[in-house]
């Protein structure tokens, strides 16, 4: 199944892991906007919710030459092999509890659909998706903080990031009381970006070249020639995504100039970073 | 009916396919998922109509804008607020958590009265009759001194108020926790004369050369900060440094230099020695220079060569001289201070040696270099009127100089040398060295009033809490007061009605004078603190109110500004880490934890990683050659000449080999299991050293020892 349509957006995210400070803002941002809930001990981060994590990364090198660096990771929304809307996570679920927006390239999340089978957990090779395993508690008094634009979730169900999906419908909203057909760049931004103090996280449309995303990413729109299901690939040589070579496509992008960073992004065997790092993109668009 | 074989396959195969084509199947399967999580206990918040609201988050001294989403007349949700002086729209997960706080289960509800050791509910009336009562009967018994206060900040109209409520009772003892501020004023003190602060405009310096101050650890006013670190590879400036670990702040920078803790003071004499050496001072700052210029640079060249400083610091002494020739080059260098956060304990020497490497390379009061301004005094309060008892009580001397002496002093005296306490926005029992000692002290003075929001460590030692409002529900003038190159006030604006029946702390003070009545109530005169406000605000208060803020000066101050070098020039000692041990402690910022008095968030304390908090337990950094003998993620028991505790270990090889590293910020006792008795406080482990001379703690960590629990 191949569905175009020439003014579908291609939301996704560039994230600057040199200007990543590790802060924690855009996660508790994040939980705030999303009505994420908390629980006594969070320290298991394996029961741990959030959807925009901050993970820590190391050279592996000893003292002195220690380096850190941070990277944060919400769903990567997946295009899926060749970028059709397969993601892992969609093609998995039974009960259509999570889908695929060929108009905005979101992955969707659908609570009441979910019945709790986590096969899309076992798909995502992220590690984006969390399981209800308990109901939220909040202490007495703090409901009244919950936000109604997105709904608390139950016992049961998996939940993960949307790209403040919420943020998008109230643009349009917006966009459509003043009779225009389509929202600004500036309109929809998702929680995290905005709330980044060092301005790491820049969001947009991958589909629109006005876009700082675009002109930062330079998606490259054939196939990667080295493998035909990688579509989008950066032509920006210190622009990388997670395990791109699965070919799952994401829309989230890293931003490093350090090398060692960009080669944490995937798994290689000996000497076959250095046949792939220099590879971006076809030429021939360049 | 004869049901033969033929037939019983027909019918189950038909059946089976029945099944398999019927939506029925699939719609249950839905329904049940629709209606097995509709359960009633799942809130449904209630839409309205969306707002958004200004005001100041008084977190941290940073006082960032924000932006306060509402729904009717509910808040929910923070965000940065674009185009404010301060930040211009970045904010950091304490402020966007700072919803939590409104609604924390560790509030005072109500006014609280100690009964043996519980607390009792009392009315507003009867407290404040009550703190009167014993003010009253100090300045019956002529010691209106034994009155004293701790706040966190000098600055502000609500601390003002608290000050000029002494002042007209007759005690001399006010006093504010160490912060940066408290920092950059005595270092002002020593080197350009009373009166004065500094600021830092890291934003334009081209190379910023780093003392150790977590410049994207929650230094200074956290989100300006952040922005010009993020800012430095576009303006091509560097930033070097100087930390035994490597903090996010060395791991951002262009280059970490690892340094044996507690002699950053050494290395910037050493720097100020090649400066001097060299000739790579500014000639046209010598003049500037009182005290003994000549004196300093004859101690320097005899006891801070490169190679001795190179000792001393366990940085390489070419290193030493490449750092200072290109400080020296740099376009607009600044030397910044205050490690960690920099409201931790730091000594005199190490402030004003850093300090001077601004004043030798002559970027005092120049674009991108550190500004020498004086203290922004825009509250103009009515004289006061004080009666004989306050004019004698208020002419005695401090009992203490800082808050650390009072506290000794308190535990020394065999007669109470404090008879009431008031404490304000400040938690000495959890945040400064060795709480339990300073909970022994305050359980020494008789009453103690707490004006707390929370029930934290020192509100529980308290006979009388006059809860506070939080951030969100007052009206409150905040002086950004962070070391930022410009001096912003903010206003905190009410953003919702008091969820609890608490007070603002302005009007329990005003209500304390009036019920004292005589001249303590005429100096009191504003009918709420609101009116207060608006009137001892004056100058700047219609800006404050139209645009929620007031830049009171901005840019490069005009002029040079004298340095007095003599307290270096004599050499002082460089303090040491108490203990014998051959391992040193040192407590660590970590940005998603609040290392003053308030507890981190709950959104902010599960984002904290699991290689800091495990379940209870703290988790202490150190370098595998060290850790010999330890596991990785093991349990060690951790002993300084202050205490014992059990702890993980996390080997960490960005840690300097020697050094163990622990959080601070943990260890918190409020009553919500989200954020309390998880680790333990890293004061409870290291204890105060006053450096002699400026007497201030700087005890920078302890010397430890650790062994295989």
């Amino acid at each position: 199944m191949k569905q175009e349509n020439n003014n579908a957006h291609k939301f996704g995210m560039v994230i600057d892991l040199d200007k990543c400070t590790g802060c924690g803002s855009c996660m508790v941002s994040c939980m705030s906007e999303n009505n994420v809930p908390f629980k006594e001990d969070e320290s298991n981060k394996k029961d741990s919710i959030t959807w925009m994590s901050v993970y820590k990364l190391t050279n592996g090198k000893s003292f002195p030459d220690t380096e850190i660096a941070y990277l944060p990771r919400p769903c990567q929304h997946c295009g899926g092999k060749g970028d059709h809307g397969h993601s892992p996570c969609v093609s998995v679920c039974p009960a259509v509890a999570t889908d695929y927006g060929y108009d905005t390239g979101i992955v969707s999340q659908i609570y009441t659909r979910c019945f709790g089978c986590r096969y899309c957990m076992g798909a995502c090779p992220y590690h984006a998706r969390y399981f209800n395993w308990w109901d939220p508690k909040w202490p007495e008094g703090m409901e009244n903080y919950l936000s109604p634009n997105v709904s608390p979730r139950m016992r049961g169900v998996v939940e993960k990031c949307s790209f403040c999906y919420h943020r998008y419908q109230a643009a349009r909203d917006v966009a459509y009381y003043e009779g225009r057909d389509d929202i600004e760049e500036h309109e929809y931004q998702t929680a995290c970006t905005t709330a980044c103090p060092s301005g790491a996280i820049v969001f947009g449309d991958l589909n629109n070249p006005a876009h700082k995303i675009h002109q930062i990413v330079k998606p490259d729109p054939h196939p990667d020639p080295r493998n035909k299901h990688v579509i989008g690939k950066s032509r920006n040589p210190k622009v990388f995504r997670l395990l791109e070579r699965l070919g799952t496509n994401p829309k989230v992008y890293y931003l490093s100039e350090r090398e060692w960073v960009r080669k944490q992004g995937d798994s290689y065997l000996d000497g076959e970073w250095d046949k792939i790092k220099n590879h971006h993109g076809t030429s021939s668009h360049g | 009916m004869k049901v033969d074989r033929r037939s019983f396959l027909g019918l189950g195969i038909g059946a089976a396919a029945g099944i398999a084509v019927s939506p029925v199947g699939m719609k249950l399967t839905d329904d049940s998922a629709i209606w097995t999580q509709n359960w009633p206990w799942t809130p449904v918040p209630v839409d309205g109509e969306v707002t958004y609201e200004s005001s100041v988050c008084s977190l941290c001294p940073g006082s960032c804008g924000i932006s306060v989403r509402k729904i009717d007349d509910r808040p929910v949700k923070i965000e940065g607020l674009a185009q404010h002086p301060v930040n211009d729209g970045g904010v950091c997960l304490h402020g966007i958590a700072g919803l939590q706080y409104l609604y924390d289960p560790a509030r005072v509800k109500t006014p609280l009265k100690k009964n043996g050791d519980k607390f009792e509910e009392i009315s507003w009336d009867d407290a404040i009759e009550l703190v009167a009562g014993k003010l009253a009967d100090l300045r019956k018994n002529g010691s209106p001194e034994k009155l004293a206060c701790i706040a966190d900040k000098e600055q502000g109209s609500v601390s003002g108020l608290f000050q000029r409520l002494l002042k007209t009772v007759g005690s001399p003892n006010f006093y504010t926790m160490p912060s940066l501020e408290s920092y950059l004023e005595v270092t002002a003190a020593a080197l350009h004369g009373e009166g004065m602060t500094i600021g830092f405009d890291l934003e334009n310096s081209d190379f910023v050369l780093s003392f150790g101050a977590g410049i994207i650890e929650g230094w200074g006013s956290p989100v300006s900060c952040f922005k010009a670190n993020a800012s430095r590879k576009e303006r091509h400036a560097k930033l070097y440094q100087i930390e035994s670990r490597l903090s996010n702040t060395a791991a951002n920078a262009d280059k970490w230099i690892p340094i044996k803790p507690g002699t950053e003071a050494d290395l910037a004499l050493g720097i100020c020695a090649v400066l001097l050496k060299y000739n790579l001072f500014d000639s046209m700052v010598a003049s500037e220079f009182r005290g003994g210029l000549n004196k300093f640079a004859i101690m320097l060249q005899k006891e801070y060569t490169p190679s001795k400083t190179a000792e001393i610091t366990g940085v390489k002494a070419s290193d030493i001289e490449k750092i200072a020739t290109l400080f020296a080059k740099a376009k607009m260098p600044v030397a910044v201070f205050g490690k960690g956060r920099g409201d931790g304990a730091q000594s005199l020497k190490e402030l004003a040696a850093v300090h001077t490497l601004n004043c030798l390379v002559g970027n005092i009061n120049k674009k991108g270099g550190a500004f020498v301004r004086q203290k922004s005094e825009y509250l103009e309060f009515p004289d006061v009127s004080m009666d004989s008892i306050a004019d004698a009580g208020f002419a005695k001397n401090k009992t203490g100089r800082y808050v650390n002496q009072l506290i000794e002093k308190v535990n020394k005296s065999s007669k109470p040398a404090v008879d009431v306490l008031f404490v304000y926005n400040a938690n000495p029992c959890y945040s400064l060295h060795d709480p339990k000692s300073v909970k022994q002290a305050v359980g020494k003075i008789p009453f103690v009033v707490s004006f707390s929001s929370f029930l934290d460590e020192t509100a529980k030692e308290a006979d009388i809490i006059l809860p506070s409002h939080t951030f969100l529900e007052r009206l409150e003038d905040v002086p950004s007061c962070a070391g930022l190159a410009k001096s912003v006030v903010g206003l905190t604006e009410p953003v919702i009605d008091p969820v609890f029946d608490t007070r603002h702390a302005g009007d329990a003070v005003l209500l304390i004078a009036k019920a004292l009545e005589g001249s303590v109530a005429e100096s009191f005169e504003w009918e709420t603190y609101d009116e207060c406000l608006e009137s001892v605000a004056g100058g700047i208060w219609d800006s404050l109110s139209e645009d929620g803020y007031a830049i009171v000066s901005e840019g490069a101050p005009f002029g040079s500004a004298s340095v007095n070098i003599s307290f270096l020039a004599d050499n002082p000692a460089t303090v040491q880490a108490r203990g014998d041990d051959k391992l040193t402690l040192i407590p660590i910022d970590n940005m998603r934890l609040i290392s003053a008095g308030t507890a981190a968030s709950p959104f902010a304390v599960k984002t904290v990683s699991d290689k800091v908090l495990k379940g209870q337990d703290i988790v202490v950094e150190i370098n595998p050659l060290t850790g010999k003998g330890l596991k990785d993620r093991g349990f060690a028991t951790l002993t300084t000449p202050t205490g014992t505790a059990r702890v993980m270990v996390n080997f960490n090889e960005g840690m300097m080999p020697g050094v163990i590293g622990m959080v601070e910020g943990l260890g918190h006792t409020f009553d919500n299991k989200y954020v309390s008795n998880k680790g333990i406080n890293v004061n409870d482990l290291i204890g105060p050293v006053i450096e002699s001379g400026s007497g201030l703690d700087a005890a920078f960590g302890i010397k430890a020892k650790i062994s295989k629990a």
